[in-house]
């Protein structure tokens, strides 16, 4: 790994965890940080193991070696439900919405939390629907009969209503029209405006580059390189290297 | 041969009865189903501790609500510990390995009744003894207040899954247990949840029944397989279908029976199991794809 920018306060610090499906070594030793309210951009190649970072991260893989820190206290062999309730969000990369309850009830999935006052729970809704106009409109509406736009959006308000201190974003724009891209950009800028941190694992490098602050690239389980995201996007040539585009 | 119409109708006051009755077993049966994947052989066995709670409780107290009320939370309270104790550690196996331990607790509880009570009839008595006439017929007015009951269940299971935070809990578990999980739904708990409402359900419709035939270690089974029929008939997981199956099924053998010796009649719901199993695997009554 390439020396790179440092983080002065992690908010999620992940080393040197090692995952196996089957006998295929999947993560090989990944070891990357994400600041306070930081947006994190993680490229790579298809299948070398961004998606299987992020699920280790949620608690929905457990590595067999390594830690996983979430400010400061290992986390690493904690159930997904308790890492979501500490203030981690997921938005996976198929979206996984649940198709038979309304926007609304998916909202509810993680509004309904104990701690969480009627008042600021109705408040919370209001201004999720502030920021997804059209989410509001379909309220009532299956999330099974929305488009794919529009459920990209309702996985990611569903899981700001954990009010998170992190989301972890998988392949958001994947499937996505044009227009619905630079939305998404739009997006994650309101997240750091929030100050939610986000660790963005993409496919769409010019958007990847344009919202994030800090890049690590993957290859084959590890992270190969990193660098501030502003250094990359005039260094065509490590681009190239890594990713072949 | 003119058509009975005393009959046909006093056979769909039956048919209803104990459709409501079948109804209430087998949306514990689908509701476990639906949400964990786990086909519960063990189903008629909590349906036959409930009627024997209720037939203990019934002879310490004497008021038969008691009875129902104790029966239930007890039963659910079982059906926790042996959902913690035998599924939980399976999650995730192949189905297989779930049908082996449901049926080996089912064997453990029946003969476990055995040992306990005895092979001879227990008998509820009935809360109340007043009667109707329907034509010809002195109609229990128990048998009405059953299937009433029945219903009333059913609904605020219905209400509780529609909008309590559990109940959207549950369903979204049902649809994407890992998703669930990642949006912070303690699923554990869910699973654990779900089990004991069903097992709580299985209970109260022993209790209820018991009245009307006697409480004994084998009672379950009948019933068990019924509802199996009626699970797959109304579209396994699915809670609307099952409950349409039931009260369909129970009306098809209570007809049957103008005109069959009632021990054939069951093979109606056979029949209807097995045409369903060729050209409608999915359910009878499914609308939308799960």
């Amino acid at each position: 790994m390439s020396p790179g920018p440092k983080t002065v306060q992690p908010l999620v610090k992940v080393e040197d965890i090692h995952t196996y499906y089957g006998k295929s070594h999947i993560l090989d030793g990944v070891s990357l940080e994400v600041g306070i309210g930081e947006v994190v951009g993680l490229l790579g190649r298809n299948g070398v193991g961004k998606s299987t970072t992020l699920k280790a991260i949620i608690g929905l893989v457990h590595p067999s070696q390594g830690k996983v820190l979430f400010e400061g206290r290992p986390i690493t062999n904690l159930p997904a439900h308790r890492l979501a309730r500490l203030g981690i969000g997921y938005v996976p990369e198929d979206r996984r919405i649940f198709r038979l309850l309304s926007v609304t009830e998916n909202l509810r999935t993680g509004l309904d939390r104990r701690g969480v006052s009627k008042a600021r729970k109705a408040e919370l809704l209001e201004k999720i629907y502030g920021y997804f106009p059209v989410l509001a409109e379909r309220r009532n509406q299956a999330g099974g009969t929305l488009s794919g736009g529009e459920q990209q959006m309702l996985a990611i308000a569903r899981a700001m209503m954990l009010e998170p201190k992190i989301i972890l974003l998988d392949e958001p724009t994947e499937g996505l029209m044009p227009r619905m891209v630079a939305e998404i950009g739009q997006i994650i800028d309101m997240l750091r405006r929030e100050n939610v941190a986000v660790l963005l694992v993409e496919q769409n490098v010019p958007l990847t580059l344009e919202a994030s602050q800090r890049i690590y690239i993957i290859e084959k389980g590890v992270v190969r390189y990193h660098a501030m995201a502003s250094d990359l996007r005039i260094n065509d040539a490590v681009i190239h290297q890594y990713l072949g585009v | 041969m003119g058509i009975p119409i005393e009959e046909i109708l006093i056979q769909t006051v039956n048919g209803i009865v104990t459709g409501m009755i079948l109804a209430l077993v087998a949306s514990g049966l689908t509701l476990i189903f639906g949400i964990m994947d786990v086909v519960n052989f063990a189903h008629g066995e909590l349906f036959m501790l409930g009627a024997y709670v209720g037939v203990i409780i019934l002879a310490a107290t004497g008021n038969f609500w008691i009875a129902l009320i104790a029966a239930t939370l007890l039963v659910a309270l079982l059906g926790a510990a042996i959902y913690l104790t035998t599924l939980r550690p399976l999650l995730g196996r192949d189905p297989l390995y779930t049908i082996l331990v449901t049926f080996g607790v089912s064997l453990v509880l029946q003969n476990y009744a055995l040992w306990q009570f005895g092979p001879a009839a227990r008998k509820i008595s009935e809360p109340f003894t007043g009667q109707f006439t329907l034509f010809y017929l002195a109609y229990p007015w128990y048998r009405i207040v059953i299937a009433l009951l029945s219903a009333a269940i059913i609904g605020a299971l219905w209400l509780f899954l529609k909008f309590g935070t559990w109940g959207i809990w549950i369903r979204a578990t049902t649809q994407d247990r890992v998703m669930a999980q990642a949006m912070g739904i303690p699923v554990p708990w869910v699973l654990t949840g779900v089990f004991a409402i069903g097992a709580g359900m299985a209970a109260a419709s022993g209790v209820l029944f018991g009245p009307l035939v006697g409480v004994n270690h084998a009672m379950g089974v009948d019933w068990v397989l019924k509802a199996f029929i009626v699970v797959v008939v109304g579209g396994m997981g699915n809670l609307a279908g099952s409950i349409a199956a039931a009260i369909f099924i129970s009306l098809l053998e209570a007809y049957a029976a103008i005109w069959l010796d009632p021990s054939q009649a069951v093979i109606v719901s056979f029949v209807v199991l097995i045409l369903t199993l060729l050209f409608r695997p999915t359910g009878l009554f499914v609308s939308t794809p799960r």
